[in-house]
């Protein structure tokens, strides 16, 4: 080769690849310019809007519900109690019985004889408009007969509560456990912790969350004949099918359902929602189209929360700081009822407490207890942020019970590069990684060695300014998936994901993904994807998602599953439609199929290089269908199922430096630095994105957002004056990072990336404010970490939650008394 | 029901209004102009920002018979010219090259924001962007990218992007026309 390019050379070049390049997004055509297709900008003929009675109380018995002077109402077509339609609603679907014994009181879409949470629905009214039902909600009289309310899981689960459900002997759903010794893949966790040196224990608090998704959730129901098509602004558009053809008796092969665009979900929108059920009832009943969309009070006080957790971990090391046992004990709110996969959030997090650290023990405990609180289900991570937070916690604790450096008993205790793959205590094969590159590179990007220095003069000279460093050196399970390994856990469907490819004849091609994008960038990366495997123009490919009605099986997009499951299946289809196209480039070429090589889309005789046939051309041959081998069907459209053997595993190390005003409180991040592992990248701008956007939310339930409930079970930040979705202005610069270590379990090497940033940062965040008040006696800070709480930590020690939590109900604040009445405990 | 006379991306209408119809409701339910959405009810999320005279409001925190006798530009009407041929504005294009958005319920009304805080301060900092534009909440991007977007768009219209052939200053609400004429 010349250092001189040969530009006729250049021809015969197949085009770069397309994985790995940052394309810009197809999607943002119509997102940028207002063209949209949002669920609530549909209106049909003859729509009429649903509008919603929600219970004012937490906990009582219906003893007297009045609907006539709504039905007057002007433009009122129908009004419905749970009582109408108590015959045919069925019970929300619960898909995780985690133990054979779980309890699960069903959960009905609408309540008919007792409301268990506040904003449980009560009645509901159909109009001709909006404001008409909104309207005459205020003229529906209910009586309640209020029943002790029970809010803090630690009081709920002692013996003789008031109890959330009457049917129920406890408040404990389940009780869930994970002992490494039992499974064979520890040793025994109490000889552990009898043999160590040192033994550490501690309880953290992880408060309720709520997903907060932008889109407010939206259904629309048009009934035709016996057939039933529905948009919602849903992930999970083929799981909403099977399910709510299941609750409502409606065929599955009737019901067609459509996730048009979809504004954000991070968990919220991975549900089956009672209005879904409702709205299906009632065009039912009533034979014409239904609409209802929720408002952003609506949707706070209703739609599924995420986390709240009180966690109890030990941890057992010796004295040079290695680590010999891990124990966990976890209380689980389930809120009133169980949704989806409410019970399975915590399991889900069940097998990654250890983290990238070898213990040699582990054992897990789980309750899942009911309170009268608005369910919780999943949010971004889902039960591996929960994991993630308690083990990074303490091991920065028991650096300071050791007089370690953080870093240097993390270094300890981790996988080494060289290791993997590598079987963890809690039994998952970790595929590939390497921890000590991503902190090396993360402490560079950090400016770790200055950021240690300032700090040491700020604590010289007393600066009422004190500077901390926190690290998250984490791993979590990704890519829901594999399907046997969620049978084992009693999850009640596979993890497989469906693709099919379509060659149309002028050579363009349509993708059909079961994965449902609700922002993620599905129609970008897959096009990136196809581009590659069929040698086609990124251009040329349109990839189509989101009805059941075009893409037939799906399990849709949660669990950072889609690209490495859902990607994978277009790889896999793909490969199939270029098996297919080369018997056919043989016949046209009059050569031995064997003898052919595929390079940029293009068929050739192997050593005769010119001839050949496109794959694009090829399509339109097959089309015509004049002349092709005989034996096969003219076609050369391909579908496939992926199932993965194993999850992925990203990690990373996530450092931030936090500024602490001991005067006021007030918590600011310095700077923030991030290196992900998460496998092959397939476009890194989307990459980013996704990382950034889940700092966002890790950082945000470290330091602003907790859905908090008053004494009679009231949600307290039920707009978004009350919880604090963090503005631009709240957020620092992300210094972001990668390496990159292919997974072993799929074939484009990738790990899933939607969650890492959330399930990293938040033990990061809270580890570098305590590094930056430990010296001054503070331990712990309840989070989020206010400026009140960090000033009571600071001033009044504890972890500076008690005032905050003083009167409310959780995490031991307040106390529930046999009559119900509630007093703050002192 | 009070009639109202407004001029939406350009074009006239005249409408008979409940009083309490907010603005965005007029515009996604009367008009069809459902690219500007509701995101909440406490006028937190900015998600419905569109622009009243040229200035950046909140349209669920107007009511419609206020905007009457105004012109009201959406995202529908900021880039010039129609369908495949319309040329982006500035801000719409940084969006899109800097990934300023993931799910896109909460762009347009960041980018209606961001064509005002450029307005104002034509070359703000980062710290100016993320202050400019906190009154509009977005949960998918953690904003770094937003703010890389606004300050790209900031560098074009001023002229700096020097090597972009598509550079030229700031052709704010070009699609609004002229003022209202009639009015009753």
């Amino acid at each position: 080769m010349t250092a001189v390019e040969d530009p006729a050379s250049a021809v015969d070049l197949p085009p770069a690849k397309e994985v790995g390049q940052a394309r810009r997004r197809k999607e943002d055509a119509r997102l940028i310019t207002g063209k949209t297709t949002w669920t609530d900008n549909m209106v049909l003929p003859g729509m009429l809007h649903l509008a919603v009675l929600r219970s004012p109380v937490a906990h009582g018995r219906i003893t007297h519900l009045d609907v006539s002077a709504a039905k007057e109402r002007p433009n009122v077509v129908a009004v419905y109690t749970g009582a109408d339609l108590a015959e045919e609603q069925g019970s929300l679907p619960c898909a995780w019985p985690v133990t054979p014994d779980m309890v699960n009181p069903g959960h009905p879409s609408i309540a008919v004889e007792q409301v268990n949470h506040v904003g449980e629905a009560v009645a509901i009214v159909v109009a001709r408009s909006r404001t008409a039902a909104a309207d005459a909600l205020e003229a529906i009289d209910v009586d309640y007969e209020p029943l002790p309310v029970v809010l803090d899981m630690e009081q709920a689960v002692q013996e003789g509560s008031p109890l959330v459900h009457d049917s129920t002997s406890s408040n404990t759903s389940y009780h869930f456990v994970f002992d490494a010794g039992e499974a064979g893949t520890g040793s025994d966790t109490d000889q552990a912790f009898a043999d160590a040196e040192v033994t550490v224990s501690r309880r953290f608090v992880q408060q309720r969350l709520i997903p907060a998704f932008m889109e407010p959730r939206s259904v629309v129901v048009q009934p035709s004949g016996d057939n039933y098509t529905m948009w919602s602004a849903t992930q999970i558009p083929h799981i909403l099918r099977v399910m709510a053809a299941m609750v409502t008796g409606i065929p599955e092969h009737k019901l067609r359902v459509i996730a048009p665009d979809v504004g954000g979900g991070f968990g919220g929108k991975l549900q089956v929602n009672p209005e879904e059920i409702l709205c299906l009832l009632i065009a039912r009943r009533l034979g014409k189209p239904i609409k209802w969309t929720e408002t952003r009070g609506e949707s706070l006080m209703t739609a599924h929360h995420g986390r709240d957790q009180v966690q109890f971990i030990d941890v057992a090391a010796d004295r040079d700081g290695t680590v010999k046992g891990l124990r966990v004990r976890l209380l689980a709110d389930m809120g009133a009822y169980l949704r989806l996969i409410t019970p399975g959030v915590p399991a889900l997090g069940a097998f990654m407490f250890p983290g990238i650290y070898k213990f040699p023990a582990y054992r897990f405990e789980c309750d899942g207890v009911f309170t009268n609180k608005v369910p919780t289900d999943a949010y971004r991570g889902a039960g591996r942020p929960e994991a993630t937070f308690a083990i990074e916690r303490i091991m920065d604790e028991l650096a300071v019970e050791l007089g370690m450096d953080p870093l240097e008993v993390r270094r300890k205790n981790w996988i080494n590069a060289e290791e993997f793959p590598f079987t963890t205590v809690a039994g998952l094969e970790y595929d590939s990684g390497d921890y000590h590159q991503a902190t090396e590179q993360a402490l560079e990007l950090l400016g770790y060695d200055e950021l240690r220095a300032e700090q040491q003069r700020r604590r010289e000279s007393n600066d009422p300014v004190q500077l901390g460093i926190g690290f998250s050196t984490f791993t979590e399970m990704c890519g829901l998936a594999p399907s046997r390994v969620l049978g084992s856990l009693a999850f009640g469907a596979g993890g497989w994901e469906q693709a099919s490819i379509r060659m149309l004849p002028t050579g363009k091609v349509e993708v059909v993904t079961g994965s449902t994008p609700h922002g993620q960038g599905h129609e970008t990366a897959w096009s990136q994807i196809v581009a590659d495997q069929l040698g086609v123009p990124f251009e040329d490919v349109e990839v189509l998602h989101g009805d059941t009605a075009i893409s037939s099986r799906g399990l849709d997009t949660y669990g950072s599953r889609s690209l490495v499951v859902g990607g994978t299946a277009v790889v896999k289809a793909a490969e199939k439609v270029v098996e297919k196209a080369r018997v056919i480039a043989a016949h046209l070429l009059e050569a031995n199929a064997d003898d052919l090589e595929f390079t940029g889309g293009k068929f050739s005789v192997r050593g005769t290089p010119g001839a050949g046939v496109g794959i694009q051309e090829v399509a339109l041959a097959i089309f015509a269908a004049h002349d092709y081998p005989e034996g096969i069907e003219p076609s050369i459209d391909a579908e496939a199922t992926f199932d993965p053997e194993n999850f992925s595993f990203p990690h990373g190390t996530h450092i931030c430096a936090m500024e602490i005003d001991t005067e006021t409180g007030f918590a600011k991040i310095r700077k923030y630095a991030c290196v992900d592992d998460v496998g092959t990248i397939v476009n890194p701008l989307i990459v980013e994105g996704q990382v950034h956007g889940g700092l966002a939310q890790g950082i945000a339930q470290a330091m602003y957002e907790e859905a908090i409930y008053d004494a009679e079970g009231n949600l307290t930040t039920g707009s978004f004056v009350d919880y604090l979705v963090p503005a631009a202005s709240d957020l620092p610069h992300f210094d972001t990072g990668n390496t990159v270590h292919a997974a072993t379990s799929n074939p484009l090497g990738a790990k899933g990336v939607g969650e890492a940033g959330c399930i990293a940062s938040t033990p990061a965040v809270v580890n570098a404010a305590l590094d930056a008040v430990r010296h001054l006696g503070v331990t712990d800070i309840r989070m989020p970490l206010t400026p009140e709480r960090v000033w009571r930590a600071l001033h009044g020690g504890g972890d500076g939650g008690d005032r905050a939590a003083q009167g409310s109900n959780a995490y031991g604040g307040a106390r529930t008394t046999e009559s119900g009445y509630q007093e703050a405990e002192q | 029901m009070t009639q109202i006379n407004v001029r939406v991306d350009g074009a006239s209408y005249t409408d008979d209004v409940e009083p309490r119809t907010l603005l965005v409701h007029y515009l996604r339910e009367q008009l069809g102009k459902v690219g500007t959405v509701v995101g909440c009810d406490t006028s937190n999320c900015g998600a419905c920002t569109v622009h009243l005279d040229g200035q950046a409001v909140k349209s669920c925190t107007v009511f419609a018979v206020q905007a009457d006798g105004c012109q009201v530009t959406t995202i529908e009407g900021v880039a010039s010219g129609e369908g495949e041929s319309a040329t982006l504005h500035p801000v719409q294009r940084a969006f899109h090259e800097m990934h300023g958005l993931q799910c896109g319920f909460c762009t347009p009304g960041m980018i209606m924001a961001s064509i005002d805080l450029l307005k104002e301060n034509p070359d703000p900092s980062d710290e100016e962007v993320r202050e400019g534009i906190e009154g509009n909440l977005c949960r998918c991007t953690g904003y770094q990218n937003i703010v890389r977007a606004v300050r790209q768009a900031a560098a074009e219209m001023s002229g700096k992007a020097a090597d972009d052939p598509q550079a030229e200053p700031a052709a704010v609400d070009t699609a609004a026309a002229d003022h209202v004429t009639a009015q009753a």
